[in-house]
């Protein structure tokens, strides 16, 4: 029987795109009908239309759906372990002295915005560079500072993401592919130098965070070895973490794993005490460590030609920065960056916000953090106030990514994967966005962190992205 | 000044909760400020940047819930302390769990693996992309989107046919599929006679028609305006006709269209002589003697489309009510037109509907103008203004251009009905009322003021004038075909009982000296 005579004798399932309320009048004559959330592919731009058609073409096509297997192949099966601490001169790649990482894509001195600048500033004192703030100022405009992107050194940066020399480091390996992930360590409060905050307080962290935290972690890792990082993400996921804005259970289980070690080194029980309640004086001290985790396996996905994988989501609080798999090396496709919003703290205001910032998005890039809203019920009020809202998130991912990921579950969804590769082809077509969980830091200098929300891409980054690779492989 | 400060110890709550509650404590009426947080180092130290820390809060534990409220006076610290309260009872509403949505075609049917049609009425310039998505996906499509460009449509339908998938459209408005009527269509009862259609109103209509003589329908494959045209080369009609030739449900088919390009004509009249069933073809204006050298069945009329379909299909023609023309009537509307009260002026919402009224007009006079004629002399050169006999179709993009479908949308058509009304020189104004899936809900309604205001008018100037109206539709559909058919008749207007009956009327009221 042919295909159009078995129409004939079946069911009608609709699919209704367009006019709504077709999809009713189906569904009132005892037919099955579902509406698409439908939205002109590429804004309805002609230039990403026609770039999306190129892609079709269906050599390119089986190329491209080569090349983003094996991209997501390479980040499922990547299992990225803590192997150490370490200051960042001593190991993150291009390094030096008078170097200042940030987060997001490169970005100059005079653009940077209050909260990277109050980070810049206090780094710049805080490796003696300068004697004050005011001076840090004259140093860093003085083109003595080599700025570059925390992403172009093998290291994240969470919000200002502002990495100096002396900073200690996560060491993250992929065991895996063999590359390497480094981000700095927490420090924990809100009126901290990552939030653009650089008061006498922040140094004086900063500084015992470099003799006492940094150099404990680093002995107790000397002994503990490794640490398997994606195991304890997936417990962590399973305990009600989405790992980017809810740590709780991750920083139960890392700090879990290092006590014994820590123990055993040698300092003083004051201070392991004072490291005890550092660690415990936030839930966030193991936001990096998931940052660098996904760092980690999305590195070993970039540079797979072909891939329309999304390798890299990261911003500087002026452009939304991506990198794409298929576009080798520090490609940047940027956009501006977007407001971020959510409950904020007691005191402020939406207008003080400043824009979206940070390396965070990392862990959305990898499937975790707003991509996976749905493990964390009890942070829905980031979200609009339902669980419903919630799953909602974590199932509109899926529209824009390749796989799940077996490894990372989400029990509310039946255990199905958290949703993994990001392409820009499907962005691009359904106009849904990438959602991020991210933090709030105030717009000036010298303040800190106000307030969590969430926050999406600009379009334009991933327009830009798509535009490039079909004009590179087409 | 007041502030209260309440410490709930050992009270734990997920701090992104806390600072939404926080948020919406500080849109309580009187508050100046309120915080709600757990006793955490972090939180004490925004507390202190706010200038809210008291010797008790420093002594909160961790583990203890903070809640802080400052106001102008004690009673509206206390009242907004009883608002915090109740936020902390309130819950959301955990009922209506969410439907899945899905963005793209190819989601959908990657999810639901049972959809097996794809109905795309998106804007024209993304509809082929869609189309083309669904077909992919091995959908059947009906795409009710115009403006898609004649080559996206062959590719389309060249695409489709390789498939063996449906592909109707584009400008396609409107098909049964398994009793299942889909855009704009009308309720029908299920029967054995399908119909291949390139003409939307043409098909509804005959479909209505086959049901009002008792018939039934299996299937209205609808193929899209242009299928007959010489580039498409009737590709969807061809292959509608096979399929419902291999359906054993169908006894008869039915084909409808405008006039098709020789050369496809050809095309679909060859192959009616492979058909093993009875092809009735109603192509408007078309000529009887290919149709029955190929062995077709010639209709000049729908409702002889209808009427020959139902008789071929088993009814005994003795038995069916043929609703004939009503000749006392038209002789007593004549009687009340004067000399000058000689012009048809139709205004309808459906264009074969026009089409069929002009070509029977056409067979009676010379002088009659569309912006759908054929013949250019006759084409109306300016739209706003009717010459002799004119039949407007209102539903052509002449009169769309960037507004809603009349069927939709009436104001244009009852400007034009009142304009038309003032004419001395017109005897009938004749118009449809489409009811059914995807029209308007009250089609006679929205027209009722304005046929009352034009009566009046007339009955002023002591002239007598002609309101024919024909309401399509069935007894099952919505809205009620009786109460539209009662309020045009309450209001003075005469009900033609079909298409072809309302352009025969018309013709025939302001036929004179015959």
């Amino acid at each position: 029987m042919s295909k159009i005579n078995e129409l004939f004798t079946s069911k009608i399932h609709a699919i209704n795109v367009g006019i709504e309320f077709f999809k009713d009048d189906i569904k009132k004559q005892n037919a099955d009908a579902i509406h698409l959330e439908w939205k002109p592919p590429g804004g309805g731009k002609p230039e990403i239309i026609k770039a999306l058609d190129s892609l079709e073409n269906a050599t390119l096509e089986q190329k491209i759906e080569e090349a983003n297997k094996l991209a997501v192949q390479r980040i499922i099966n990547s299992q990225p372990v803590l192997i150490g601490y370490d200051q960042a001169i001593n190991v993150v790649p291009g390094m030096t002295k008078t170097t200042i990482l940030h987060s997001g894509p490169p970005i100059t001195w005079d653009r940077m915005c209050g909260a990277m600048r109050g980070a810049v500033t206090g780094a710049i004192v805080f490796e003696g560079l300068a004697k004050d703030i005011e001076e840090a100022e004259k140093v860093a405009a003085s083109g003595e500072i080599t700025f570059s992107p925390c992403h172009e050194h093998d290291c994240v940066g969470s919000m200002a993401g502002v990495t100096s020399a002396s900073m200690f480091m996560h060491v993250v390996k992929n065991k895996t592919y063999g590359n390497i992930a480094f981000t700095n360590l927490s420090e924990q409060m809100a009126k901290i130098l990552r939030m653009g905050a650089n008061d006498e307080s922040v140094i004086t962290r900063l500084n015992w965070m470099r003799d006492v935290l940094g150099p404990m972690l680093r002995d107790a890792m000397k002994i503990a070895g490794e640490i398997d990082l994606r195991l304890m993400l997936a417990q962590a996921l399973h305990m009600g973490d989405e790992c980017h804005n809810r740590n709780n259970a991750g920083t139960s289980l890392l700090i879990q794993a290092l006590t014994p070690y820590i123990l055993e080194t040698d300092f003083t029980k004051e201070q392991k005490r004072e490291v005890f309640d550092f660690v415990a004086s936030s839930d966030y001290f193991s936001g990096p460590t998931w940052m660098a985790m996904s760092k980690c396996a999305l590195d070993a996905a970039h540079g797979i030609e072909y891939s329309t994988v999304v390798t890299t989501m990261a911003r500087n609080g002026v452009d939304f920065g991506i990198r794409v798999s298929g576009m080798p090396g520090n490609t940047w496709f940027v956009g501006p960056a977007q407001k971020v919003v959510g409950p904020m703290f007691a005191g402020y205001k939406p207008e003080d916000s400043g824009l979206d910032i940070g390396d965070s998005a990392i862990t959305e890039t990898y499937g975790i953090g707003g991509f996976a809203m749905a493990a964390a019920p009890a942070i829905v009020a980031l979200v609009g106030g339902t669980v419903d809202e919630a799953i909602g998130y974590s199932t509109k991912m899926k529209e824009i990514t390749l796989a799940e990921n077996p490894n990372v579950t989400i029990p509310l969804l039946n255990f199905q994967g958290v949703p993994t590769g990001i392409d820009i082809r499907q962005v691009v077509q359904t106009g849904i966005l990438p959602i991020i969980n991210t933090a709030i830091a105030h717009k000036d200098a010298g303040i800190g962190m106000i307030g969590a929300g969430i926050t999406h891409p600009p379009m334009e980054a991933f327009e830009k992205a798509l535009l490039a690779l079909s004009e590179k492989i087409s | 000044m007041s502030i209260k400060v309440v410490i709930k110890e050992s009270t734990y709550f997920d701090s992104v909760s806390l600072m939404s509650l926080s948020t919406k404590a500080n849109q309580i009426e009187g508050v100046e400020q309120a915080v709600i947080a757990m006793g955490t180092e972090m939180n004490k130290e925004v507390l202190r940047n706010v200038g809210l820390i008291t010797p008790e809060l420093e002594a909160a534990k961790t583990s203890d819930l903070m809640i802080v409220v400052k106001a102008a006076t004690d009673e509206l610290c206390e009242s907004a302390y009883v608002g915090i309260e109740e936020l902390f009872t309130k819950k959301g509403d955990t009922k209506g769990k969410s439907e899945i949505k899905y963005a793209t075609i190819d989601s959908a049917a990657k999810s639901i693996p049972e959809a097996n049609l794809a109905v795309i009425s998106v804007n024209g310039a993304f509809a082929a992309r869609e189309a083309r998505k669904a077909l992919e996906n091995d959908l059947h499509v009906m795409l009710f989107s115009d403006n898609v460009s004649i080559e996206d449509e062959i590719a389309l339908k060249q695409f489709a046919h390789e498939k063996g998938l449906l592909m109707m459209g584009p400008d396609c408005g409107t098909a049964i599929i398994g009793n299942v009527a889909l855009c704009f269509g009308n309720a029908v009862r299920k029967g054995n006679i399908g119909i291949v259609g390139a003409s939307g109103t043409g098909s509804q209509e005959v479909s209505v028609r086959i049901h009002d003589f008792g018939g039934g329908i299996t299937q209205l494959i609808g193929t899209g305006g242009r299928d007959l045209s010489e580039q498409v080369g009737g590709i969807m009609m061809l292959d509608g006709m096979k399929a419902l030739d291999e359906d054993e449900a169908t006894k008869v088919i039915v084909l409808i269209s405008k006039p098709p390009a020789p050369s496809v004509e050809e095309k679909v009249l060859a192959q009616i002589k492979n058909c093993k069933k009875p092809v009735v073809v109603y192509f408007i204006g078309g000529e009887e003697t290919a149709v029955v050298a190929a062995g077709g069945h010639f209709a000049k009329t729908t409702k002889e489309a209808a009427l020959k379909a139902v008789v071929l299909a088993g009814a005994n023609e003795d038995e069916l009510n043929k609703r004939p023309l009503n000749w006392p009537l038209i002789e007593e509307v004549r009687a009340k037109l004067t000399p000058e009260q000689k012009y048809i002026r139709g205004l309808f919402c459906g264009g074969t509907l026009c089409d069929e009224a002009m070509y029977l007009a056409m067979d009676t006079y010379e002088d009659v103008y569309s912006n759908i004629q054929k013949k250019p002399e006759y084409k109306l050169k300016n739209l706003h203004e009717s010459i002799a006999h004119t039949f407007l179709d209102m539903g052509d993009d002449d009169f769309t251009n960037g507004k809603p479908h009349p069927m939709i949308d009436p104001s244009t058509r009852i400007a034009r009905f009142l304009q038309e009304a003032k004419d001395p020189s017109v005897g009938v104004i004749v118009m449809d009322f489409i009811l059914g899936f995807g029209s308007h809900e009250d089609p006679v309604g929205v027209m009722l003021p304005a046929i009352i205001e034009a009566k009046q008018l007339a009955e002023k100037e002591g002239r007598h004038l002609e309101i024919l109206g024909y309401v399509m539709g069935t007894d099952l559909d919505s809205p009620k075909f009786e109460d539209q058919v009662q309020k045009l008749m309450d209001a003075g207007v005469t009900i033609a009982s079909s298409s072809t009956n309302a352009g025969l009327l018309a013709r025939e009221f302001v036929a004179k000296g015959v």
